[in-house]
This record gives structure tokens, C-alpha cells and sequence, in this order.
């Protein structure tokens, strides 16, 4: 389904989470709402989904306004950060949970269960109560809940947030490959950008309850709207009063045109890349990335004398 | 589940090995056999020399057993439904006074029950301000029963309600649940125990209220007259053994409650 957020504001107290917000998120599409923690990214999902009423605008689905109908209603699948397991219920009670309050009949429910354990790799763990499980499977757990009642909408708040690295990273890749399977329009908060680049079909950056910028990872990667989102998506460094990402910049033993003189400080190998900290002649420092091989080439030394100058076409921002 | 309850140290095997080896324990022990020990000994001991089961089972003292304990009973469910909502509203709901009334909520515990009982005799008896007259009936008696044992249930359940995450009703309601179906499939189990305990607690203290019952009941023989008052009066004309009796019924109604309020304890505790 299809999701227009227009004009939406909500407030608690004297604190704006979201300001003005409008945005719409197709249907199908895996979108990231990426974002520095506490700028009304959560806000604007728990809105979506019916758990937050708006102070004012309206939320669509499917072109039908949705702004007051209760949470029950929306056949949303919510996966919240902490998972929300219920402690007292099995694997299976949890799952099927659903459809018990929707009176799915016993021997369907345990067939559908069944099938969603299967999705989720948690066969054999029925029987199991949230506490025995580890993170990562309560987190599958939560998802097969979610997705039991075939919701056409599938939010998750920071859905790795809780889990340690290796976890995460083959968790993400499952989840991509679930959202293909599922077939349902798919919002997720983070505020890892590696997170939102990896998954996203569309990144929806959001900041101080603003939107800053929607589009693809590349577009706000390759043509960030401002420098917030250009420093948000990844390093930056600054070459003669404009922020430039350090692998845009290339360097030159030789005068060149438009090069900026400058001093290396210090040459640190990082493995595949090297990383050169240069200060300009108006004691302004700059921080280029290189490939180590190409730092080889140059033979580049502290002290020396090279010339920077950004790649043609990168992104940058004049602050 | 079977192997965690397993698992779990069995209490009396620890108590006795270390009784031996510390002073405190052994200071513990002794405190608690002489304040509680040595009088239910004595009671027991005092029932026996008499014809226990004729004492008991005299018609009058079987009507207050009788009374007292349906009383109590009635006492603990009525406080269940009312104690969680009490809870519910003070954990839940914001409103003006939510201080004052939760201060309040603990006076029946710090109020003398005599006291109480005079109170409830002012409000609810002869000449009552509010037009409610229900001296020397047992709804005088339930009555003053609810106002003693109302802080239990409330008590109990309150810190359950205040640590539930919040989440997992919200959860619920995404999945489709009305909110009377997330309060009794997610919110319920989880304030269960709780709430049994609580009831089971203001049942024991229900059993042997004598202060707040006293002026209000009227000790109407087969009519409103419970154990505890019951005893008082056995005591007053010299039948000691007939109250140690009576007495030692009440005692075997309270263990035999503790007993099943650990079982609930127990068994909640499984589940992590």
C-alpha cells in the first residue's frame, strides 16, 4: 500500500518530535527514515502506524484517510526495537497471537504459525518462551508476529539496533530478501546510514522533526540537498571553504590547475586505503583518502608539498 | 520449564546447613520460635486438653467459623477486581489528587482498626450522616472488611503495572487486539500473581479482623457474629479452651492460605 503523510506535526510538551512533516512512501518499497536519535524519526513510524495521534495533518493510505482510525484497524505490521515479546507466551502463542484475536480457527492458526516459523528460521523453537531465546531470534520472532496478519504495511523500529555485529549483518541481508518475499510496503528507522545505504531502495532522512531529503542512497550520497545530510551520509572534510568527501579529492605532486597547495602532516595506511591529513596554507587542516596503491605512486611523505584539487562532478557543499 | 524449577534451591536443605555454622541464622531461628513458635505451641496445646472437636463444632462457634471465613472469602475477590482497577487508575491515569489518593490508599494500614471501626460505626450506623444504615448486618461486616484490606491488592499489582512494558500493549492493539483483549491476554497474565497474592493476603487478614468489626456487627449469634469476636467473648467468660479451639481453626485456615499463596509465587516464577 501506498502511504501520504501531509502536513503532520505532533508535540510533547514544548518539544516539536515532528514538525510539519510531508512525505509519501510507494507501494512495495523497502524505505529507510535514517536520522540522528531523537530527531522524530520513531515519531513519524508510530504515527503511521496508529500508536500516535497528530496534533494536526493527515495520514492516507492508499488514498483513504487513516488519521483516527485506531491501531487495530490499520492491519500494520509493527516490529518495535525491543521486540515487545509477550513473556508469558510461547514462541508459538506469540506468533499466532494475531490471529487468535481475529478468531482464525485453531488448526489454520497452527498451520500458518508453522509456515512463519519456517520463514523465519525458528522451526523447532516453538515451544520455547521469549526468554530462552537470544537476541537475534527474538528479534525473527517479533518478525513472524508482524507478519501474520499478512500486513500490506511492515514498520520496524531500528530492527538491529538491539543485536551485536556479525547478528546484524546477516540479518540485514535477510530481511531484504524477506521484504522481496512478503511482498508488503516496508518503513524501517535507523540511524546507521551503512544500514539505510545497504537496505533502502529509498532513504528518507529526517532531522530536528524536518525532512531533510527523500531519495535513493545515491542521491543523497552523490547530491546531498544540504551539508547535513552530505556530513550524515558519510566523512567529509573541507578544501578551501567547501565540504568535499575525502575520497573526491585527488592529489598532484605538480601544480595543476585549481589546486590548493598543501603540507602532508601525516600518512596513515588503513589497509586498503591511506589516509593523508594535510594543512593548507591558511593553517586549515584536510583529511584525503587514496587507495594504498595509489599513495605508493605518489610517494607521499610527511612534509611534502602536494596540490588537491576535488574530483569534477563530486558532491560538495559550500557552507 | 521443568528443569529450571528443578534447579532452584530447595529452601529448608540450605536453612539447616547453615544453621549450624553462623550465629545470625540461629538468632533468626530462635526470634522466630519465640514470638511464633511458642504461642501457636501453646495454643495448639491448649486446644487439645479439651474436646477439641465438640468446641469447634458447637453450633454457635461453627456459625462464626462459617461466617468468617465466607466473609473473607468474599472479601479477597471483591478486593482483587478492585484493588487492580484501583492500581490500573493510579499507574494509568493522570488526573488532579493522583498524589493524594495514592497517600490515602495506605491509611486503612495506619488507621488503629478500632478506630476504623468507629469510624465506619459514625458513617454507616444509627443516625448515619449519609442515610445508610447497616449496623448489625453482614454487610456491616463485609464492609468494614473491604476498608481494612483494601491497601493489599493495590500494593501488589501497583509495581507490576508500573514495570509491564508498555510496548507490548501496543503491540497487541498492531495486532488486531481490542483494548479488554490486550488487558486480559497480555496485561492479565502478567499481574496474576500479583493480584492473587494481594487477595490472598487481605483473605488472612480478613480472618482474624476483630477492631473493625466489633462496634459495626453487633455480635449477633448466627447472624454477624465472627471467629475473631467469637473468641473474644469465649475468653471473656472463662472458656479458655473453647477460644483456643476456635483459634487453632483460624490458625490452620491461614497456614494452609500462606501455603497456596508460595505455591503461586513458585509457580510465576518459572517463567522469566
Amino acid at each position: 500500500m501506498s502511504i501520504d503523510v501531509v502536513n503532520v506535526s505532533k508535540a510533547f510538551g514544548g518539544f516539536r518530535a515532528v514538525d510539519d512533516v510531508s512525505v509519501s512512501f510507494g507501494r512495495g518499497r523497502l524505505t529507510a527514515l535514517l536520522g540522528p536519535s531523537g530527531g522524530g524519526k520513531s515519531t513519524l513510524l508510530r504515527i503511521i502506524a496508529g500508536l500516535e495521534e497528530p496534533d494536526s495533518g493527515r495520514v492516507y493510505v492508499d488514498g483513504q484517510d487513516m488519521t483516527h482510525v485506531p491501531a487495530r484497524r490499520r492491519g500494520v505490521g509493527f516490529v518495535f526495537q525491543h521486540y515487545a515479546a509477550f513473556p508469558h507466551m510461547t514462541v508459538r502463542d506469540n506468533v499466532g497471537f494475531g490471529l487468535r484475536v481475529a478468531r482464525v480457527d485453531r488448526t489454520t492458526r497452527a498451520r500458518r504459525v508453522d509456515e512463519l516459523l519456517d520463514l523465519v528460521h525458528l522451526q523447532g523453537l516453538a515451544e520455547r518462551y521469549p526468554a530462552e531465546l537470544s537476541g537475534g531470534q527474538r528479534q525473527r520472532m517479533a518478525l513472524a508476529r508482524a507478519l501474520a496478519v499478512e500486513p500490506r504495511l511492515l514498520l520496524l523500529v531500528e530492527p538491529f539496533g538491539a543485536l551485536d555485529v556479525k547478528v546484524r549483518a546477516e540479518l540485514r541481508a535477510w530481511l531484504r530478501h524477506l521484504h522481496e518475499q512478503v511482498n508488503a510496503t516496508t518503513l524501517f528507522v535507523t540511524h546507521d546510514q551503512e544500514e539505510a545505504m545497504e537496505l533502502a531502495d529509498q532513504i528518507v532522512l529526517v532531522n530536528e522533526g524536518r525532512i531533510e531529503q527523500v531519495g535513493t542512497p545515491e542521491d543523497l550520497y552523490d547530491r546531498p540537498a544540504n551539508e547535513f545530510v552530505m556530513a550524515f551520509l558519510g566523512a567529509t572534510t573541507r578544501l578551501g571553504g567547501v565540504a568535499v568527501r575525502p575520497h573526491d579529492i585527488e592529489v598532484f605532486t605538480d601544480p595543476v590547475d585549481g589546486g590548493t597547495q598543501a603540507m602532508i602532516e601525516r600518512v596513515v595506511g588503513l589497509g586498503f586505503h591511506s589516509r593523508i591529513e594535510a594543512a593548507l596554507p591558511d593553517g586549515s587542516d584536510v583529511t584525503v583518502q587514496l587507495t594504498r596503491a595509489h599513495a605508493h605512486e605518489l610517494e607521499l611523505r610527511t612534509g611534502d608539498i602536494v596540490y588537491l584539487r576535488a574530483i569534477a562532478g563530486a558532491a560538495s557543499h559550500a557552507g | 520449564m521443568a528443569e529450571a524449577a528443578a534447579a532452584l534451591p530447595r529452601p529448608w536443605p540450605r536453612l539447616t546447613a547453615k544453621v549450624g555454622g553462623s550465629l545470625g541464622p540461629g538468632a533468626a531461628l530462635l526470634y522466630l520460635c519465640l514470638l511464633v513458635g511458642l504461642p501457636v505451641a501453646a495454643l495448639a496445646d491448649r486446644a487439645a486438653t479439651t474436646h477439641f472437636w465438640s468446641a469447634v463444632t458447637a453450633p454457635q462457634a461453627r456459625s462464626a467459623l462459617e461466617l468468617t471465613v465466607a466473609m473473607a472469602v468474599l472479601t479477597a475477590v471483591i478486593d482483587a477486581v478492585t484493588g487492580v482497577l484501583v492500581a490500573w487508575v493510579l499507574v494509568r491515569d493522570r488526573f488532579v489528587g493522583r498524589g493524594l489518593v495514592n497517600a490515602v490508599i495506605d491509611l486503612p494500614f495506619a488507621l488503629p482498626t478500632i478506630v476504623a471501626g468507629l469510624v465506619l460505626l459514625s458513617l454507616y450506623g444509627p443516625g448515619s450522616p449519609v442515610g445508610i444504615d447497616v449496623a448489625q448486618t453482614r454487610m456491616a461486616v463485609l464492609l468494614a472488611l473491604l476498608f481494612v484490606t483494601l491497601p493489599f491488592v493495590v500494593r501488589a499489582v501497583q509495581p507490576v503495572l508500573l514495570a509491564l512494558d508498555r510496548e507490548t500493549e501496543e503491540a497487541a492493539a498492531c495486532l488486531g487486539a481490542r483494548p479488554w483483549q490486550a488487558f486480559r491476554l497480555v496485561v492479565w497474565p502478567a499481574i496474576r500473581p500479583a493480584t492473587a497474592v494481594g487477595a490472598g493476603l487481605a483473605f488472612a487478614r480478613a480472618l482474624g479482623e476483630f477492631g473493625s468489626i466489633v462496634l459495626i456487627s453487633g455480635n449477633l449469634p448466627f447472624h454477624t457474629q465472627v471467629a475473631s469476636v467469637f473468641i473474644s467473648g469465649r475468653v471473656e467468660s472463662g472458656d479458655i479452651p473453647g477460644a483456643a479451639a476456635v483459634s487453632v481453626v483460624l490458625l490452620a485456615v491461614a497456614l494452609v492460605t500462606l501455603a497456596a499463596l508460595d505455591l503461586v509465587v513458585r509457580r510465576s516464577r518459572r517463567r522469566g
